[in-house]
This record gives structure tokens, sequence and C-alpha cells, in this order.
């Protein structure tokens, strides 16, 4: 392996573990809110992106993030408009992001774009897939509070004198980040693992909210860490492997699983 | 412009949403000291009323909190709260100045020393009880909006989260707007009462208020009522 290789190599191990770790901190909020399986249509969104990317060669995460805020826009707004529950907008989004990702997603690419592909991930983008990671994190530890008491209860945050408006945009743009980075690491298929999965796990074990949260990103981290070294040493996609990783972490936790 | 002693003042307060009006032009005020209980049938507006005070729901109308006053509110449930492993020293760690207060107004609400580590998830709901209106009573808040802060809790818990709240407006002085369907608390606790049902049906000290004839007139059936005292409080 020469030396640019290796570089390479450590670049997309960093970027997925910091992927992993902002993905699954964020997750954290979205598993009080019962919401993690947004993710996963915004993820679906997020596939007419990436097969533009694909199609024209430029980076999915750069991609799939237009696509992402759209559908946070459309969900927002017909939630607001037809107060249908949030299930019933689920789905019709993600059929939707589907159906219009495969009228002109090339076939051989599909792969790529329902499990991700990290080894595409350039030196360049790696490193600012890095950084925007690091930002996520700075703005959720901000909120975190804050966000949490908007979870547990709007009114109680409005009595608070919280902007309950603000943190929710705050909240849905930062969704629509991490998801975009994600589809990069999983594809479009599992986004919603990576938010999903590790607060489960650290739900598990957690005693406070302190533990929990970052528990979560810590499982994060070393699944998407394991999940890449596995699909070096196998050849297996990443995606599927940090998805399968972290599954494992959670099922180790299951013997410690609390009901309150 | 308020009046001197008025803590909250509403005029002309409607709610409407997506077409049905849930409150009518509902005008009162709350002066401090003053315990004023919301009173009416199911789906009279109480709750969307202590909503609207609280900014959560559009309004029209007029809403006018004296300067810089605080305030604290009492939810009817928490219900996501069970969702994540929260303690209740996380929970008071969620208001930015609660953490330093928060021994002293947990004993003030009667829940003993290390209670702080307790699970919110675990806690019975009288202890549940305890612990928001320890939450809503750090700040040092002018008045208290409480949200039916029976439901869930055994008779006995129920006569005992009275009695705090009554030694506690005692103590601190403060208002309180209380939604409540229990007229023996109405009784006991209220200087006033605010009877609802969509509109302002009727207005009065507790005395005036909870008769046969008021009652049947504010719940459209027969209701009666029979005082008692009872130590508690």
């Amino acid at each position: 392996m020469d030396d640019r290789s290796v570089l390479a190599s450590v670049v997309i191990l960093a970027s997925g573990a910091f992927i992993g770790g902002a993905a699954a901190y964020l997750g954290s909020l979205m598993l009080g809110r019962r919401m993690a399986l947004v993710a996963g249509p915004l993820g679906h969104l997020t596939l007419p992106g990436v097969a533009l990317a694909l199609t024209f060669g430029f980076d999915m995460s750069l991609a799939a993030f237009p696509f992402v805020v759209l559908g946070v826009l459309v969900i927002w707004a017909l939630e607001a408009r037809t107060r249908l529950p949030m299930e019933s907008l689920t789905a019709l989004v993600f059929a939707t992001g589907v159906a219009i990702a495969f009228l002109f997603l090339p076939m051989e690419q599909a792969e790529t774009a329902l499990v991700g592909d990290i080894a595409r991930t350039s030196i360049r983008d790696g490193i600012v897939s890095v950084l925007v990671c690091i930002g996520v994190v700075v703005v959720v530890r901000w909120c975190y509070p804050k966000l949490v008491l908007i979870n547990i209860s709007e009114d109680l945050a409005l009595s608070e004198g919280i902007a309950v408006r603000r943190y929710n945009f705050i909240y849905l743009m930062l969704i629509a980040i991490v998801v975009a980075l994600g589809v990069k690491m999983v594809g479009g298929l599992l986004t919603a693992a990576l938010v999903a999965i590790p607060p489960a796990a650290a739900r598990n074990v957690g005693r406070n909210l302190h533990q929990y949260a970052w528990g979560a990103t810590a499982v994060g981290v070393v699944a998407a860490i394991v999940g890449i070294l596995l699909h070096f040493a196998l050849g297996y996609p990443a995606g599927p492997m940090v998805v399968a990783s972290s599954a494992v972490f959670f099922l180790m936790t299951l013997p410690l699983a609390r009901k309150a | 412009m308020m009046s001197n002693d008025a803590i909250l003042e509403v005029a002309n307060l409607c709610v409407s949403l997506d077409g049905v009006t849930l409150l009518e032009d509902v005008s009162f005020s709350l002066a401090s000291d003053e315990a004023v209980t919301i009173l009416g049938p199911n789906g009279a507006g109480k709750t969307v009323l202590l909503r609207a005070l609280l900014g959560a729901l559009p309004y029209s109308g007029k809403v006018s909190w004296a300067p810089g006053v605080r305030f604290g509110y009492v939810p009817q449930r928490l219900p996501y709260i069970k969702d994540l492993p929260v303690t209740v020293a996380d929970f008071f760690a969620l208001k930015s100045t609660a953490l330093d207060e928060m021994e002293v107004v947990l004993a003030e609400v009667g829940l003993p020393a290390g209670f702080s580590n307790k699970r919110m998830g675990e806690l019975s709901s009288g202890q549940f009880q305890r612990v928001l209106i320890a939450w809503a009573l750090c700040s040092e808040p002018a008045v208290l909006l409480f949200d039916e802060p029976t439901t869930g809790v055994d008779v006995t818990g129920e006569e005992t989260i009275y009695g705090l709240l009554s030694r506690v407006q005692r103590e601190r002085h403060l208002a309180m707007l209380l939604v409540t369907h229990d007229l023996a608390v109405v009784h006991q606790l209220s200087t006033r009462v605010l009877c609802l049902n969509r509109r302002l049906v009727c207005e009065g000290p507790p005395i005036d208020i909870l008769t046969p004839e008021r009652l049947r007139e504010i719940y459209g059936t027969e209701v009666k009522y029979y005082h008692h005292e009872h130590g508690d409080g």
C-alpha cells in the first residue's frame, strides 16, 4: 500500500467515524422524539441527488443535501397543511424519493445509491465531512438541553421562553445535514440505522442523560470504525458492515435493557 | 393599561383552530396572591386557555403579563419523558438556573435528599407531580399555571398535592391559575372561579359558584357538591 492510499484509508476511516458519531449524537435526540424513522424517508429522498452525483461525478453528500432540505420543507409544510400523521407523510415522501431516483438512476449505480460507498470519498471530501461533523456536534451540544426540553414538552419549553419554532428548524436542518453525510457512508436505504441504532443501544445501558448521549456517540464512532475496517479486510460494502456492527452493539446491550 | 396589582390581564381572547372556535371572547385578570380556578366540562377549552397564555396557540385578543413576570407551568403529563433515561437531576439541568435550587425545592415539595438520582420514568404519579411542581418553583416564579394536577394521582396523593399547593401559595405569596375538575379543590384552594364553556359562563368566589344551579349551568347536567372539612392543607 503506498503512502497516498494509506492516507486515503485514514481519511475514509476518520470521516466514517465522525459521520457515525455525529449521526448518533443527533439521533439521541431523535429517539426521544420518536423521529428516528423520519431519517429513513429523508435518506430515500437523497436518492435523486445521489443519482445526479453518480451520473455527473460529484460529491454524493453535496448533491443529496438540497434534496433532503426539500424533503424536510415538504414534510413540514404538509404536516402544517394537512395534519396527517407523520407516518403517512413519511410513506409519501419515501415512495416519491425512490420513484424519482429510479426514473434516471443508472442501474449499474443502484447499489452505490442504496447502500453507499464510502471508498469513493476523496481526501478533500473526507476532510470537509470531518469539519462539517465537528460543526454539527458543536451546534447539537449547544442546543441539547433546549431540544431535550422541546422533545419532552413543547409547552414546558415555551413556558421557559424557548423559541420552539426556531430550535425545531435548527433541529430539522441538522437532520438534513447528517442524512446527507450519512448517505455517502451507508446509502439511501440505511441512513435511519445511523441515527436509530446507537441511541437505542445507549438507552439500554445509560443511567442518565449524559451517559446516554455520549454512549450513543461512542457506539456510533466505534461501529463506523469496525464496519469500515471489516470492509477493508473482507471487501463487503462498508455501509451494511457499519449498520451490522451497530446492530451487534445493540444486541450486546440487550441483557442490560431497562424498561423505564 | 394593567391595573396595579394585576399580574395577568386577558381581554377578548379568541382561539380558533382549523375553523373551529375553541375559545370566544374570554376576559379576566389575575392579581398577585390570587388563586383562580378554571372550571368547566371536558372540551370547554380549559387547557386551550392555558396553552394560549403560554403562547403555544395562536389567538386574537390581548394577553398582557406584568412586565418581567416569571411563571412556572405544571403540565398534565409528560408522556415522552419516559423515552429517554432522564434522571430528576437531568430534568432540572434542562432549566438554566434550576440545578442550584434543586435540592431546596425538592425538599420544599417533600421529596427526600438523594432523590435527584432517580429516573423520571421510575417515579410514582404522586412523586412525578411533586417533581413537576418543584421544577416550576425554580427561578422564583410570580405565578404558577397548573393543568389538572390531580391526573393519575390516587386519592391520598391527591389530597397531599393540594395541601402542598396551598402551603406553597401561602409561603411564597404566589398567584395561581389552576385547571381542575375537582370541586373540593376548587373550594379549598381558590379565591375565585372562572366557569368556562368555550366562553366565560360565570365568575365569582367558590361559595357563589359551587351551587347546584350554577353547576348545572356549567356542566349542562345535575352535579352535586357537598363540602366537608378535612385536615389536609
